[in-house]
């Protein structure tokens, strides 16, 4: 089946799952695929309205279909379609395959998609369904000077699957998808080998039939693949207790001009120079094709409890996450989400179906605003998520929420906690229902260390408000965010930024210039360039700031060693 | 009451209605008359009255930080082009007098108001004694406190103890009550002493809103005590948070007082403290806890003290960087800088800052010193203007200009040396608000006034005076100063209520206004250069106030004629030296020389100066009068720095200190004052002296070497002569005079030599004193000597061309060989006598033709002026200047005295 059947081919995720306004107006998301599938969202509104000065009645729609003529002809050699042919890889030279592999999901990605055209995409799309496939593939594109980029599962927020505009050669795109096997799996060291291409629900999903996982959940994890997780170096949700991709990965084995790249042994670490997986995790197909991993696998957690903790404010939030990483004591996943962002949840809560549940959420209201004293517009939320034996799990809830009390938390409850870990999955749809009401926004992410990220959150979201100002935004932007992880040294935290753009001509222009001021901001306040999302062609120009002029010319080196004619030329990160 | 008639041309008759003699005729009185241009002049005191220029909005020059550091290539199109657009008009803010409701209603209930003001947004209101503590537990102070236990090995809670007590002596413990007690106070003691105190509200709800958005730091100009108290007051009256000030520790010797100010939010600073690490980290760290808070607007004074000239001084960076670092180190999202511009029409410590310029050493701080103060109350000292200029956002500043890495890859509480980026922008800002300040500092008639007076000294006619204020008024504000005349008063008012105010200063004395050096006749001669160098140096106090207005079209002026040719690269690196050798006395913002320059030629541009064309830059001949007024403005700088020069060239032994310096060159200039060789008083000024010396320093002429109890200082001599050299080289370029002011002569009267009997014969007495009699250097007069000789080949050439002259030049020929005994001659006296020796036979008059005077007698010649003053007075140059063949004066034979009252 194409993806394109059952995936949106201009928005986020599955056809059938969306946010829409009913015949009442009420918002509504479809679909059963989600928990909140077909439940309707009475707050959402009033909150959208509120936030954005949206109005319902300002709408623009995105083209139905595709057209076909826009789409720019493919360039395709057919001395080399010859010897394609002669391997007997499946391959596609249909306008609807290629523009699907000509993206990510960067916001003007999909503003293109909606309204306009790439200006160059892939001119083929091949699908190897094993490692010799690429190894056959990598040849050929040798052979007949091609250039190849490397497609997993298609959700980039780095510009990274953009084909470079100036690529005179044949542009091939590698959909890994038909590599999604799992290989095999080693109970007694705790391993699995999978093919690269395979999405990460899928991995999941086969795993627990043995009774493991390998509790890697990045937000974009039902359409995200093995591979390109090494590719980007990714993190999970939980890697609290599974460790993020970097952690995971026990032996990599990668397709290049030069050759194959793989190691003599699958050991968990060993000391041999710099560990050569770093140059593949984070190389952002500039370096080959990933085909095969060995990953670490872990039995299935026994049991699982959402929990969460309100904080008077932000800042004794913060307080309490750091003692927690402090005392090395995190839950699986622990974050906390500013006041914006909290109040943001409560207006995707849906309908109750009991009075007796909406009666003890005005009781808990009561509770915390009235008798504790918190102050609705500013207190924020911490939600948890404890896996494991369910006796550690109750410990160490305990020890958790022990620590929340001495920093004026107070818990809240399961489910605010589950609630927002369902919200990351579909807030991502929030984005095609922003974009028919003239809202654009994107999200991004840092790492800092634990003494700047007050001032840090603070001062991005203050520029970010600053400079739509300047720009002439004319309502003031949604902008923020939530600490999502946390290190011994520091945290993760992810950005939220969205603005009704009516009035503005364009928007994709200023949009870009805002999300450029906010990460100019990042840096100055001692943030990382990226904490996950990678740097693609967005967040190029800062590279050499990052890790200075020489740490530059290495990476540069290994490529031009690795890969001397370019063949894989997507023209990210270096 | 003076009517020329012109007998044609080549000769000019004056004549004088009624006989009066010469010596009854006042300079200004004599006007020549000339024929070819119809221009008058006064050729004594030679001040040429230009029309005011109505300009309609001031206009302001704004420094922009960003400005390009690399010198590009000096073309007029583009320097003029992008300084257009540099040059925004702007419309200034209109001020309004707070003292006036004070003087309507209760200050007691004013003092007791509902005080609720604005704060930041984002503070959480705590103590004062709360923020010393969260100071002492700060990571930045316990950091130290550790690092300095295990240097000297005590214990930790020692230097904790320590830090106590620089917190407790520190601190201030802000109090409503003592708020409301100055208040009251205040408002008695201002509504006293000044007629107005005029604020732009504007530029207070700027403020308003400012101090709710970011920390904001208040930098006001700083002329007098007054200055923090006034503006305490002005945001108590406003409604708004009041500052903490930081204080010099001085004023805690102060009984009582000291504490007051304490309470009413002032907070005391050492007045050196670099070496010792544990204060500046308290005081650093109190500082900045109180900025990130938001505790309270932070209040200081970028000139580091009062600045004893009135002119500003040059900035210190020690606390500009302390409120600066939360901003870099992204503790706070912006921290705004507020410009403050507080003028005086008069300084209420004028003499004693004059005292103190003279080496009188200053009284210290004391209570009964303030008590004795009071003696002051009874004065009279004018309106005060408080301009709260657009407050600065740091951040903007900063956009595109500072690498933060360093930052990143500290922690950020420990104390880190900032990186020469960082050194380098808090310079650029420093100098930026005080550009900002100089840009909205009210200048009151009196500045002008002063201005002019101190060209023209010892007297000046006063109508004269009048015209010639009214005229600098329209120059000052085509340069951007900013003017107020009172209530449009008409000029004569304004110079009067001016006069009234400063009677200390200057008086009106029959007709002429002189300086107030009361007492100067009587005395010693020292004493008499001291009274003197007193009142001299009052006075330029206000001067000095329109000086950085005036600094960058002037100091092309004096690079114009300083510079031979008028070619623009040339003057430039003069103007370039001059602003090297004054870079610590008038305010530049650092490394734009060429931008300075540009400006500088834009606005005399604009005043139609001078003509600039790609490569040349030459003054028009309208222009000369303004060229001349800028460069004599600023000519006792060049005279002044001149004379320190020299001393330091001459009469310094290897090394010395400060301490030894001053002294030294006061001593050294005060010799040459009392021998009459200079009249520079202003180089008696201990400010000038050590501008000078930092120059010097800065040039590198000057070596500053740190000893154990200050600053030694040795001087390169070479360097030093050569400097001197530059200047020299300046005098000899320069025209000795400029069409402003003529050059000044000593005139020798002396019987015409017996070889020709029938002559004059000249009663000495009748001329004494009928000229005025005026020094010159000796250089000129030297130089003058050795002129007649390249005269005198002149002479030999006029020969040859006589054997061509036909009978009606033998007229001239006679006219020679009279003159040829004593060729320089310029009048020649005869009253009643032979009569005039005619240049040409062309229009001498017959009897009918001269009238008779008033009284109905005959006008009989009394002199004739000769035209070799033309060439003294360096107008000769053919076609452009005035001409005579002779200046032919015939006055009444019956020595009527009808007019002279009315003449004088």
């Amino acid at each position: 089946m194409r993806r394109q059947e059952i995936l949106k081919w201009n928005g986020w995720g599955y056809n059938d799952s969306k946010f829409i306004f009913n015949k009442k107006g009420q918002a509504e998301f479809t679909g059963k695929r989600y928990r909140l599938g077909g439940m309707v969202l009475p707050t959402f509104k009033e909150w959208i309205e509120k936030t954005f000065g949206a109005s319902l009645e300002h709408k623009t729609t995105s083209r139905a279909s595709l057209n076909v003529n826009d789409v720019p002809p493919p360039i395709v050699n057919e001395e080399f379609l010859q010897d394609l042919r002669a391997t007997k890889i499946s391959y596609s030279q249909d306008a609807e395959d290629r523009v699907f592999r000509a993206h990510g999901h960067c916001l003007h990605e999909i503003f293109v998609l909606r309204e306009g055209m790439f200006k160059r995409i892939p001119d083929i799309v091949v699908w190897p369904v094993s490692h010799e496939d690429v190894v056959k593939i990598v040849e050929l594109a040798c052979k007949h000077n091609l250039c190849i980029i490397p497609f997993g599962g298609g959700t980039s927020v780095s510009s990274a699957l953009e084909c470079p505009e100036e690529e005179k050669r044949t542009i091939v795109s590698l959909d890994t998808s038909q590599m999604n096997r799992i290989l095999w799996i080693d109970e007694k060291n705790l391993t699995a080998c999978v093919e690269a291409g395979i999405i990460g629900q899928d991995l999941e999903k086969q795993l627990s039939e043995s009774g493991f996982c390998t509790g890697h959940e990045p937000d974009s994890m039902e359409f995200s693949s093995l591979g390109g997780w090494v590719a980007t170096r990714a993190s999970g949700m939980k890697k609290n207790i599974y460790g993020n991709i970097e952690d995971l990965v026990i032996h990599i084995k990668m397709v290049t001009p030069r050759g194959i790249v793989e190691k003599n042994c699958q050991v968990p670490r060993m000391s041999t120079g710099p560990d050569i997986h770093h140059f593949i995790m984070g190389s952002e197909g500039t370096l080959g094709v990933v085909t095969e991993v060995t990953i670490k696998i872990r039995p299935l957690p026994e049991y699982q409890k959402y929990g969460s903790v309100v904080f008077p404010n932000f800042e004794r939030g913060v307080a309490c996450l750091r003692e927690v990483a402090k005392q090395r004591c995190a839950p699986a996943s622990i974050r906390l989400v500013d006041n914006a962002q909290f109040q943001f949840g409560h207006a995707l809560k849906p309908q109750v179906a009991s009075i007796f549940t909406s009666f003890l959420d005005g009781l808990k209201k009561f509770y915390i605003t009235k008798f504790k004293g918190f102050d609705p517009n500013i207190l924020c939320v911490a939600t948890l998520l404890f896996e494991g034996d369910r006796e550690k799990v109750l410990q160490h809830e305990k020890q958790v929420y022990d620590i929340a009390t001495k920093f004026g938390g107070l818990a809240a409850g399961e489910d605010n906690g589950q609630r927002g870990y369902m919200l990351t999955f579909v807030i991502a749809y929030l984005r095609d229902l922003g974009l028919d009401y003239y809202v654009i926004g994107e999200s991004f992410e840092t790492s800092v260390p634990w003494d700047r990220v007050l001032d840090l959150c603070r001062n991005v979201k203050e520029r970010i408000v600053r400079e739509c100002k300047e720009k002439g935004v004319q309502f003031a932007p949604f902008s923020t965010c939530r600490v999502t992880q946390t290190y011994d040294a520091g945290a993760c935290v992810y950005f939220y930024f969205a603005f009704n753009y009516r009035g503005i001509s364009d928007p994709i222009h200023v949009y870009e210039e805002i999300e450029r001021a906010a990460r100019e901001e990042i840096l100055a306040n001692g943030g990382s360039l990226s904490h996950h999302h990678g740097v693609g062609k967005l967040r190029k120009r800062w590279m050499k700031e990052s890790i200075s002029d020489v740490g530059l010319g290495m990476l540069r080196s290994v490529k031009e060693y690795v890969d001397p004619n370019n063949i894989f030329g997507n023209k990210n990160l270096l | 009451m003076v009517r020329s008639s012109i007998s044609g041309s080549g000769t000019a008759l004056l004549y004088f209605p009624g006989a009066v003699p010469l010596s009854q005729v006042h300079p200004s009185a004599l006007l020549l008359c000339s024929e070819d241009r119809g221009e008058l002049r006064h050729p004594r005191s030679a001040l040429q009255p230009c029309k005011p220029r109505t300009t309609t909005a001031v206009t302001t020059y704004r420094s922009e930080l960003s400005g390009s550091r690399v010198l590009s290539c000096i073309s007029s199109k583009c320097v003029s082009a992008s300084l257009q657009k540099e040059l925004t008009s702007k419309k200034r803010d209109e001020f309004e007098d707070i003292l006036e409701e004070r003087r309507l209603s209760s200050d007691l209930r004013y003092a007791m108001k509902c005080y609720t003001p604005v704060i930041y947004k984002g503070l959480s209101p705590c103590k004062p004694n709360a923020i010393k503590s969260v100071v002492l537990q700060s990571e930045q102070v316990q950091y130290v406190i550790k690092q300095l236990a295990k240097e000297m090995g005590e214990s930790p809670d020692i230097i904790q103890e320590e830090a106590t007590e620089i917190l407790d002596e520190m601190g201030h413990s802000m109090q409503l009550g003592t708020v409301r007690f100055f208040a009251f106070t205040l408002s008695k003691i201002f509504k006293q002493l000044f007629q107005r105190v005029c604020v732009n509200e504007e530029g207070m709800q700027r403020l308003q809103r400012a101090i709710q958005e970011h920390p904001v730091v208040l930098l006001p100009s700083h002329r007098s005590y007054v200055d923090f108290l006034m503006l305490s007051y002005l945001l108590y009256t406003y409604d708004l948070a009041l500052p903490v000030i930081a204080a010099g520790i001085d004023f805690l010797g102060m009984k009582i007082v000291g504490e007051l100010l304490r309470r009413a939010g002032a907070f005391f600073m050492r007045r050196s403290f670099g070496g010792n690490r544990l204060y500046w980290a308290v005081f650093a760290e109190y500082v900045k806890t109180m900025l990130r808070n938001g505790y309270a607007p932070i209040e200081f004074f970028l000139e580091g003290t009062r600045s004893r000239t009135a002119k500003t001084l040059t900035p210190k960076f020690g606390l500009l960087s302390i409120v600066m670092e939360p901003f870099f180190k992204r503790e706070v999202f912006d921290t705004y800088l507020v410009p403050i511009s507080i003028s005086y029409e008069r300084i209420l410590e004028e003499s004693l800052y004059a005292y103190e310029l003279l080496g009188v050493p200053k009284p210290k701080e004391s209570t009964s010193g303030l008590l004795k103060a009071r003696r002051i109350l009874s004065d009279n000292f004018g309106t005060i203007h408080i301009y709260v200029g657009q407050p600065v956002s740091l951040r903007t500043l900063a956009s595109g200009r500072i690498n933060l890495c360093p930052y990143n890859l500290v922690p950020r509480h420990l104390p880190q040396k900032p990186t020469e980026d960082i050194q380098e922008f808090v310079s650029d800002v420093a100098y930026k608000m005080e550009l900002l300040q100089i840009e909205n500092m009210v200048l009151s008639p009196w500045v002008l006034v002063a201005a002019v007076l101190l060209q023209n000294l010892p007297a000046m006619d006063f109508e004269l005076l009048i015209e010639k204020t009214v005229w600098l008024k329209g120059l000052t504000q085509t340069f951007g100063g900013f003017i107020e005349w009172p209530d449009n008063l008409c000029a004569k008012k304004a110079v009067t209520s001016g006069l009234s105010l400063h009677s200390n200063i200057a008086r009106l004395v029959d007709g002429h206004v002189v300086l107030n050096d009361k007492g100067v006749e009587d005395g010693a001669v020292g004493e008499i250069v001291f009274k003197r160098a007193l009142v001299i140096l009052m006075c330029s106090t206000y001067r000095n106030q329109l000086l950085n207005v005036f600094v960058r079209p002037s100091l092309v002026a004096l690079a114009l004629q300083m510079t031979r040719s008028f070619r623009k690269e040339e003057v430039y690196s003069s103007f370039s030296f001059l602003r090297d050798i004054f870079s610590d006395e008038f305010i530049f913002f650092p490394g734009i020389s060429l931008k300075d320059f540009e400006e500088g030629c834009f606005l005399l541009t604009k005043c139609d100066a001078i003509q600039a064309t790609q490569q040349e830059i030459y003054p028009t001949d309208k222009g000369s009068v303004v060229v001349s007024f800028l460069s004599a403005m600023f000519r006792p700088f060049v005279e002044g720095y001149q004379l320190i020069f020299r001393y330091l060239s001459k009469e310094t032994k290897e090394a010395f200190t400060e301490k030894q310096f001053i002294p030294g060159v006061r001593n050294f200039v005060f010799q040459l004052l009392e021998k009459g060789t200079t009249q520079c008083y202003e180089a008696l000024s201990s400010d000038m002296q050590k501008n000078a010396l930092a120059a010097l320093v800065q040039l590198g002429a000057v070596k500053k070497k740190k000893m154990a109890n200050g600053f030694s200082y040795s001087v390169n001599q070479e360097a030093i002569h050569k400097i001197l050299d530059v200047f020299e080289a300046t005098e000899d370029a320069e025209p000795d005079h400029n069409e402003f002011l003529f050059p000044e002569y000593e005139i020798l009267i002396e019987p015409e030599e017996p070889e020709f009997p029938a002559d004059s014969t000249v009663d000495p007495d009748d001329e004494k004193g009928a000229v005025d009699a005026s020094k010159k250097l000796e250089k000129q007069e030297e130089s003058r000597v050795t002129s007649t000789t390249s005269d005198a080949l002149d002479e030999e050439t006029l020969e040859a061309m006589a054997k061509h002259e036909t009978k009606e030049d033998k007229i001239f020929q006679t006219f020679k060989d009279r003159i040829t005994v004593e060729p320089e001659q310029i009048i020649r006296y005869c009253r009643g006598g032979e009569g005039p020796i005619w240049v040409s036979g062309e229009n001498i008059p017959e009897e009918k033709d001269i009238p008779n005077c008033l009284c109905g007698a005959k006008r009989v010649f009394e002199f004739q002026i000769m035209p070799q003053l033309l060439n003294h007075l360096k107008v000769d140059s053919l076609e452009e200047s005035i001409d005579w063949g002779t200046l032919v004066v015939y006055t009444c034979a019956e020595n009527c005295s009808a007019e002279n009252k009315k003449l004088n």
